[in-house]
């Protein structure tokens, strides 16, 4: 049987082209969102129209009560996740001297705390096959900083050493554990700039644009795969040159 | 539950779940010396003792089982035996 997907923040930028790219490749996918049900079930209907197999899940996975009901409705519907991809996430940019602590805590909850409780809860059944992957979605922002995600840069920072400490955690148990680092990607997120700010941003770029949620998909799914068996603890930049 | 009934599960579950050889399994064994368990193994020893016999195990009684007898002695003291 095909290998069950758990995505989490799938409702829409990179984690529903993650859940679309990897149900487009056999996989079962768990397409987990917390608020936007509609557009969930748009990803369920767009991977059920390509072949695939989906369903929905809605869960705050900041919560630890509710990341605990998500894992049961998954396991219950679907089976245990043998891959899990870390991908929700929220911005609340503000210099920091102007950055309240709601602001702090609302992003390093949503992008950190639920890859703790997530991994946690997924690694169990995972141990006990011998057999996992855990893929994160850090940013480029978690390696160079940026002016006004101070809070942003800190849990994405925290999730590549969140990344590479448990990756040494579960290695020996046929468990690999990832990140990968996206650059400027085409999403809601990066639509929230200013013209300003984008056109800086791409001269920046060597590639000379915005990255696709696509492009960063692919990346996710080849850590998920098997001909990435042999790499663990490592964050894979996706951002077109930008960091070089 | 008797005790030999939970030193049979016990040494089942160390070979099925932590891939040990049952004839180097005894009761005095300990488990990081004797039977090269990693503190990996220590805690998915103690995940599969909590789904098997239905007991919740916290740290800090987790802390103390170095031998297959203690982590005989924990579950029987669980299980009210």
């Amino acid at each position: 049987m095909s290998k069950v997907a758990l995505v989490t923040g799938a409702s829409r930028g990179i984690g529903r082209a993650v859940a679309e790219e990897l149900g487009e490749h056999g996989y079962r996918v768990a397409v987990n969102y917390h608020t936007r049900d509609d557009a969930a079930r748009e990803v369920v209907a767009a991977v059920v129209a390509g072949g695939g197999e989906a369903e929905a899940f809605g869960a705050d996975v900041g919560d630890g009560d509710a990341v605990a009901g998500l894992f049961a409705a998954v396991t219950e519907a679907m089976g245990p996740p043998e891959i899990l991809v870390n991908n929700a996430g929220i911005t609340r940019d503000g210099l920091l001297m102007r950055m309240a602590p709601e602001q702090w805590d609302a992003v390093l909850n949503t992008n950190l705390r639920s890859a703790y409780l997530c991994t946690r809860a997924a690694l169990r059944p995972m141990l006990k096959a011998r057999w996992g992957r855990i893929i994160s979605v850090a940013s480029v922002a978690g390696l160079a900083g940026n002016p006004g995600q101070a809070n942003y840069a800190a849990a994405k920072a925290g999730v590549i050493g969140f990344t590479k400490s448990v990756a040494k955690e579960v290695g020996s148990r046929g468990i690999t554990v990832n990140a990968v680092a996206p650059g400027f990607i085409e999403t809601d997120m990066t639509a929230r700039l200013d013209d300003g700010v984008r056109e800086a941003a791409r001269a920046e770029i060597t590639a000379g644009r915005f990255g696709t949620p696509r492009e960063v998909a692919s990346a996710v799914r080849y850590l998920a795969s098997d001909a990435a068996s042999y790499i663990t603890g490592q964050v894979l930049v996706v951002d077109g040159g930008l960091a070089i | 539950m008797e005790r030999s009934e939970v030193e049979a599960k016990m040494v089942d579950l160390l070979v099925e779940e932590l891939g040990l050889e049952r004839d180097e399994i005894t009761m005095e064994s300990t488990f990081e010396e004797d039977l090269e368990v990693d503190s990996l193994g220590v805690v998915e020893l103690l995940m599969a003792l909590e789904d098997n016999f239905g007991v919740t195990i916290p740290d800090e009684e987790a802390e103390d089982i170095v031998s297959v007898s203690q982590a005989v002695d924990v579950v029987m003291a669980k299980l009210g035996g």
